[in-house]
């Protein structure tokens, strides 16, 4: 999985799984890769730690440091992180399929707003928390 | 009974608030200022408008020099606490509430704003605003303490029972989390992370809230002239998300999201051939529905989406 385009249509193409701890720990694992990518373009390297449990959080503080306007996507990590649980902690018939879905479109989105953020870098300053131009 | 007496002073403080609509509320959201002021008019609380109100300095301003947006949002607090001896300001509009708030954490903090703020004050000939002189809220702080899910109950004259919700809060409500400081007090106060006032209040009313995960993502709205394309797949995005979770509505409390969700849910059809039926309402248009105002009179028809429709469907109107 190289770029943030085939990450996208990997989420675009996920149909819910029978087996629901395997599609979240799919989608939680597309979710990383897109943090990586990020940390990468900015010349980083991903961190392997964990934050409450989570590397998908981790990455996201390491990708949110000198970028405020980065934590727009900080729930986003954190739905995906409680919708990863639910599918494989606390599994049910009723929900699994409804919770993978849902788990798709969180991971959708966090692909989007990384590739709006990389497609056009400095448009993530005119965001909610920016920074100033002259800064 | 310090917290009951807490309350009531809160209540009555937010009874009559000073109105600082902002710029959007002329233009695009204009629903949001017609539906907001005739909610307030039902519920009895009173709007009393900012004279001479400038822009709060926006997303524009503050990337220019943020210091001059601080002096712009400062500004209109200085009329409310100086002019108008108003205790409290309410702005509707996310950017609006975000900067206000902003200007208030940094005069409180920071000696470099205060030093711009008073220059600039001084030269334009009016007293600076001193951090603390006001207490800036947002519609949604306005009627949920002003009034809340008990005054409003007893006001329901048509319930949304059957209404299915998706509340989107947008990005700007709640970050970042250090200039709300009121928020994430515990029980009755707002969440930063999972913000609930729009739900309750819209509950209140009778209407049923989805579980909605995305209400306080990204909607894109900054990169809507620069990059429509991924503003439009955003939008998309939560509109999907919201019908998968079984929204009829989504109810927004920001001109600028609600603006962005409605045009972008055309141009996902023109542009990338997927429709979404969710319809787009503000929050205080389904309240107002609630209370017995006329759709009209809440701006409803200035709508892109039909919210009417969605109101039919469920034998709401």
């Amino acid at each position: 999985m190289t770029g943030l385009a085939e990450i996208d249509a990997a989420v675009e193409a996920f149909r819910p799984h029978v087996d629901p701890a395997a599609a979240a720990v799919h989608l939680l694992g597309l979710a990383e890769a897109v943090l990586e990518r990020w940390v990468e373009a900015r010349g980083g390297v991903p961190t392997a730690e964990t934050r409450e449990g989570f590397r998908l959080l981790a990455l996201h503080r390491q990708g949110a440091q000198d970028v405020p306007s980065f934590n727009a996507c900080r729930e986003t990590c954190r739905e995906i992180a409680y919708h990863y649980n639910l599918l494989c902690l606390e599994p049910s018939a009723a929900q699994d399929l409804q919770r993978q879905r849902m788990l798709a479109l969180l991971v959708r989105h966090l692909a989007l707003f990384v590739s709006g953020k990389l497609e056009t870098e400095r448009l993530g300053e005119f965001c909610c928390a920016s920074r100033p131009l002259r800064a | 009974m310090a917290d009951d007496t807490s309350t009531m002073d809160r209540k009555a403080r937010y009874r009559k608030v000073a109105y600082y609509p902002g710029c959007a509320l002329e233009g695009t959201g204009h629903a949001y200022n017609t539906s907001t002021k005739a909610v307030g008019k039902a519920l009895g609380l009173v709007l009393d408008e900012v004279p001479n109100w400038n822009c709060c300095g926006a997303m524009e301003v503050k990337n220019v020099d943020p210091k001059v947006q601080t002096y712009l949002s400062s500004r209109v607090m200085a009329i409310a606490a100086h002019d108008m001896k108003a205790e409290v300001v309410m702005a509707p509009c996310n950017g609006c509430y975000h900067n206000l708030k902003k200007a208030e954490h940094d005069l409180a903090h920071d000696a470099g704003s205060r030093a711009v703020v008073d220059g600039i004050a001084r030269k334009a000939g009016h007293p600076a605003y001193q951090a603390g002189e006001v207490e800036t809220i947002h519609v949604l702080d306005w009627l949920k303490h002003g009034i809340g899910e008990a005054g409003l109950k007893s006001r329901v004259k048509r319930s949304l029972e059957g209404l299915k919700v998706a509340n989107y809060y947008g990005c700007m409500y709640t970050r970042p989390r250090h200039i709300f400081p009121e928020k994430d007090q515990g029980p009755g106060s707002e969440s930063t992370a999972k913000p609930h006032f729009m739900d309750d209040l819209l509950e209140a009313a009778g209407a049923t809230n989805v579980e909605f995960p995305l209400k306080t993502a990204c909607c894109g709205g900054a990169h809507t002239l620069s990059d429509s394309d991924i503003s439009t797949k955003l939008v998309l995005n939560i509109l999907r998300a919201a019908e998968a979770a079984g929204a009829d509505v989504i109810a927004t409390e920001c001109p600028t999201c609600h603006s962005g969700l409605e045009m972008h849910q055309v141009r996902a059809e023109k542009v990338l051939g997927e429709k979404t039926g969710v319809k787009i309402l503000y929050f205080t248009q389904l309240l107002g529905i609630a209370l017995g105002i006329s759709p009209r009179k809440l701006g409803v028809h200035e709508n892109v989406s039909d919210g009417v429709a969605a109101l039919e469907a469920r034998g709401i109107v």
